[in-house]
């Protein structure tokens, strides 16, 4: 079923004078239960892109559908009920509360949106099973490592039950133990707990988790491919040919 | 270049400087309207006795604006550091692209000096503004004539107000560079990194300290309030030592505490934004629990000084209708000197009828083989534990009824009728009528004259001769006439009031006469009035000076720390955002946070205040305290006219620094 869609959305930054535009033209889908990965040189656009979906940024033109809802049209609570119910964000740096434990975090977002006591406690601790966070939640994030923060994060994100979650450079603070650990949970939220999951990156390894790669430059989309039936080392390798692609000419490359 | 710099720092960070601006523009104004009064009264019309009062409280506003100027001196050197701290980054900045210390400080220089002379145009004009209204209220309290008030401009005040704040930013200024020299690189560029960690305490700890010391403050609310009477000044040092303490105590455990109960219940604990605002607040509470200390004490000193000071003035004023019935009032001692010569009496002296409409010349007689010792017997022991200043020696004061009653004609008081072997007992001092009424319910008899008497009443009857601005009548005998037959008298007044409309004129006669005829015990309604209104004035002022400059201190510290901490968490609330909270209940987070940031040294203030008042209450009982209700009430209209001014700018400053930034 198709969960995302995207219709040639523009967005434009500056003035009439020096005009940059971030987003030329972008339209894909997603259906549900991917696990969709958006590469790209640093500048290039994804970050926006996902901005522009999660709503914290409008677009300039063109228009965003989740199931039903144009998310472009969204104003106040609305919007604000859209976020909490339909998205769950992972950022790069955690965006974690630092005066609140870790179960606190997670249940947050659930309180929110106002969920009875009882029901969070539940939730959370089912969350925390699935990405093995249970021995932490009592701690505070300052006692806790990189790869910790960031999978009580991901449970964050994940505990409201979201249609989509986006992920901003999930892996650019960790090292890269912790990173494979941190992916190792996102592909088993995706086949397992069947969770949509959008995730931008610039790094290859990240993105060979993912079911598709969408390859973003200047603002337009560059290449698609996607994983089939390859095992994540020969995807992995075909990431790696477009990403060198990607960093010569165009004219090179067509 | 350099001057440019500094403009351009402070415009842009015109936030951070607005609260700390604004409590020095409230300082400058407050400085100078006090210190201006003595200026602003000398052009109304007052009397003589009337100015010598204002010299009075020039003199006692120029001693206090000396701590005044000590206390905001300390709050400008504090905001100026906390300043300083939000501007690491800024001046590692500075530091890498090459520019010296000197430069640097040559930078805050400037900035100190243009706020300076910026707070101090402000501040005066505001002073000067709010001085006319301080005027009104002289006038107010003085009685006096407004429609001798015009505008005026104390120059005096002025030059004080420049040098001595002055004086204040060239401390800040050398401070300042102090801080320069001593900065590094290293610790500058890593301020911004927020490695403050939450220093975590032991629950069951935070419980015993707070068990502790709300226990403390109970046994010194209890001692204070209701052990008051026998508390030596040692005693009470240490009473105020183990209230420091335990606020201290309470303030360093309560959050933790307040979480523990929080968490436990899981529903609230878990509701909206209840986790975050709960967290909030116990970690800002966590890391100011020194200062919160400092401002609920200052707070505590601010409530208990208005109060009082407002309490003294009603008080008196109320009284003085009551206990100045007649215009004047002349007293000879008739006890005689030691070589034996018998005093002459009033009317001997000379003739003070020629300006009474209407007088009463009366004697008071003592019994030398009974002293204030004799009447009480066996209680005077306790008596005397409780009130070392009392002179047990001093013999008791009778009067004959007639004589009494006479004066009750002129005064328009109550009449009493003695009963054979009765006495009466006239006392109207609060605390020595306690202790009267005890001998008196016990029936005890009395023997004097070579008579014994019994009490008519079992309590003191309200009643006095000598005229004066509070209840301070410690004890007189009314018996019956024939009781003081054939006894030396020890003290003869004359009491009337003048004949003829101009009482100014005759007062001076009478004070001629009094002079002339060596009776120096005068007194007239208008100099009791004059020094009781007087008296209020000066009480009411100082209150009001120090209470404000208090109120000032700790709304502006706790204003800066929670603006800092605005800017600190406006990451937080985006991430909320982000998570779906509405603003709504953003909005409710913070004015939670906020509220419970100013109300928490409030409610500790609020309740020392209480109890601290009851000793108060016990100690200026001379002034009579009466009317505290309405002195809590305007203690409390200048309370949250301040602080909550404070609170309210705080909240939407706050509220527009996590606004969303679109």
């Amino acid at each position: 079923m198709e969960l995302l869609n995207i219709q040639q959305i523009e967005k434009y930054y500056g003035s009439k004078s020096s005009l940059t535009k971030a987003i030329d033209d972008i339209s894909f889908k997603v259906q549900e239960g991917e696990f969709v990965a958006i590469m790209g040189a640093s500048g290039s656009g994804k970050t926006t892109l996902l901005n522009c979906i999660s709503t914290i940024d409008r677009v300039t033109a063109g228009h965003i559908f989740l199931e039903q809802t144009d998310v472009t049209r969204l104003k106040g609570k609305a919007l604000n009920q859209f976020r909490s119910e339909k998205l769950g964000f992972i950022f790069q740096d955690f965006n974690l509360l630092d005066t609140l434990t870790a179960y606190e975090n997670i249940a947050l977002a659930l309180s929110i949106q106002k969920k009875p006591a009882s029901e969070i406690d539940t939730a959370v601790r089912r969350v925390a099973g699935q990405l093995d966070i249970s021995d932490v939640l009592e701690k505070y994030p300052y006692q806790m490592s990189g790869g910790q923060k960031q999978r009580v994060a991901s449970a964050r994100a994940i505990v409201t039950d979201p249609r989509l979650v986006l992920a901003d450079e999930p892996t650019g603070a960790l090292d890269s133990k912790s990173a494979k650990l941190l992916l190792e949970r996102f592909r088993y939220l995706n086949t397992e707990c069947g969770a949509t999951i959008m995730m931008v990156t610039h790094d290859s390894f990240t993105a060979s988790y993912a079911g598709r790669v969408i390859f973003i430059k200047d603002g337009r989309i560059f290449h698609e491919i996607s994983r089939g039936s390859d095992s994540r080392k020969q995807f992995f390798d075909k990431i790696i040919d477009v990403v060198t692609l990607l960093g010569g000419d165009v004219s090179d490359a067509l | 270049m350099l001057c440019k710099l500094s403009i351009r720092n402070l415009r842009r960070s015109l936030r951070d400087f607005a609260v700390y601006f604004m409590t020095l523009v409230i300082g400058v104004s407050v400085f100078y309207v006090f210190n201006a009064i003595g200026g602003q009264a000398a052009t109304l019309r007052l009397t003589q006795s009337q100015h010598e009062v204002i010299q009075l409280l020039d003199t006692v506003m120029s001693g206090t604006s000396v701590f005044v100027a000590g206390v905001l001196g300390l709050l400008i050197v504090y905001a100026s550091r906390f300043l300083m701290k939000r501007r690491s980054k800024e001046f590692a900045l500075y530091m890498l692209l090459g520019m010296g210390k000197g430069k640097i400080s040559a930078i805050l220089l400037i900035e100190t000096i243009l706020i300076g002379i910026g707070s101090l145009a402000v501040g005066l004009i505001l002073g000067i503004g709010l001085s006319q209204l301080m005027s009104a209220l002289v006038v107010n309290l003085f009685e006096a004539d407004m429609k001798a008030y015009h505008f005026t401009v104390s120059g005096a005040a002025i030059v004080k107000t420049i040098l001595y704040f002055a004086v204040m930013y060239l401390v800040v200024m050398v401070f300042n560079s102090v801080v320069i020299t001593k900065m590094k690189l290293i610790d500058l560029i890593q301020t911004g990194r927020r490695s403050e960690q939450i220093r975590l305490k032991s629950p069951v700890l935070c419980v015993i300290v707070f068990l502790l010391a709300a226990g403390m403050l109970a046994f010194a609310y209890h001692q204070v309030s209701w052990q008051n009477v026998s508390l030596s000044r040692n005693e009470m040092l240490v009473y105020i030592a183990m209230g420091t303490a335990a606020t201290f105590g309470i303030f360093w455990s309560v959050s933790g505490m307040l979480l523990r109960v929080m968490m436990s219940m899981k529903n609230v604990y878990h509701r909206g934004l209840n986790v975050f605002t709960i967290r909030q607040i116990s970690s800002k509470i966590n890391t100011m629990v020194f200062s919160m200390t400092i401002i609920c004490l200052m707070l505590f000193v601010t409530i208990c000084t208005l109060t009082s000071a407002f309490s003294i003035r009603n008080s008196m004023n109320a009284n003085l209708q009551e206990l100045c019935p007649a215009d004047f009032l002349l007293a000879v001692d008739l006890t005689g000197s030691p070589d034996g010569s018998k005093p002459l009496t009033i009317t001997e002296r000379c003739d003070p009828t020629a300006d009474a409409a209407d007088y009463v010349d009366l004697c008071v007689y003592s019994d030398p083989a009974f002293t204030f010792a004799d009447a009480f017997g066996d209680a005077l022991a306790v008596l005397q534990e409780q009130y070392p200043f009392l002179q047990s020696e001093m013999p008791e004061q009778f009067v004959r009824v007639s004589d009494y009653n006479r004066l009750m004609r002129l005064y328009g008081g109550e009449m009493l009728t003695v009963n054979d072997g009765d006495f009466i007992l006239l006392c109207d001092f609060k605390t020595m009528q306690t202790v009267r009424d005890m001998a008196l319910q016990h029936g005890t008899e009395i023997h004097a004259f070579g008579q014994t008497l019994r009490p008519q009443y079992d309590c003191c009857k309200h009643g006095f001769i000598e005229m004066a601005a509070e209840h301070i009548n410690i004890g007189l005998y009314v018996v019956q006439d024939a009781v003081l037959d054939g006894a030396a008298p020890v003290t003869e007044y004359f009491i009337g009031n003048f004949a003829g409309e101009d009482t100014e004129a005759a007062e001076a006669r009478l004070h001629d006469l009094a002079a002339a005829a060596d009776i120096s015990g005068i007194q007239t309604r208008s100099e009791i009035y004059a020094a009781a209104i007087g008296l209020g004035a000066v009480v009411t002022f100082l209150g009001l000076y120090v209470g404000l400059v208090f109120l000032i201190a700790c709304g502006a510290i706790l204003a800066l720390k929670e603006l800092s901490e605005s800017t600190d968490s406006a990451g937080r609330y985006e991430l909320l955002r982000k998570l779906g909270a509405d603003e709504k209940s953003l909005s409710q987070s913070l004015f939670r946070q906020t509220g419970s940031f100013f109300l928490l040294p409030l409610v500790l203030a609020a309740l020392h205040s209480v109890f601290g008042m009851q000793y108060s209450v016990h100690f200026m009982e001379v002034f009579g305290m009466e009317h505290i209700a309405a002195s809590i009430t305007a203690t409390s209209i200048i309370l949250l006219a301040v602080y909550g001014g404070y609170f309210l700018a705080t909240y939407l400053c706050s509220k527009g620094i996590i606004r969303e930034r679109r």
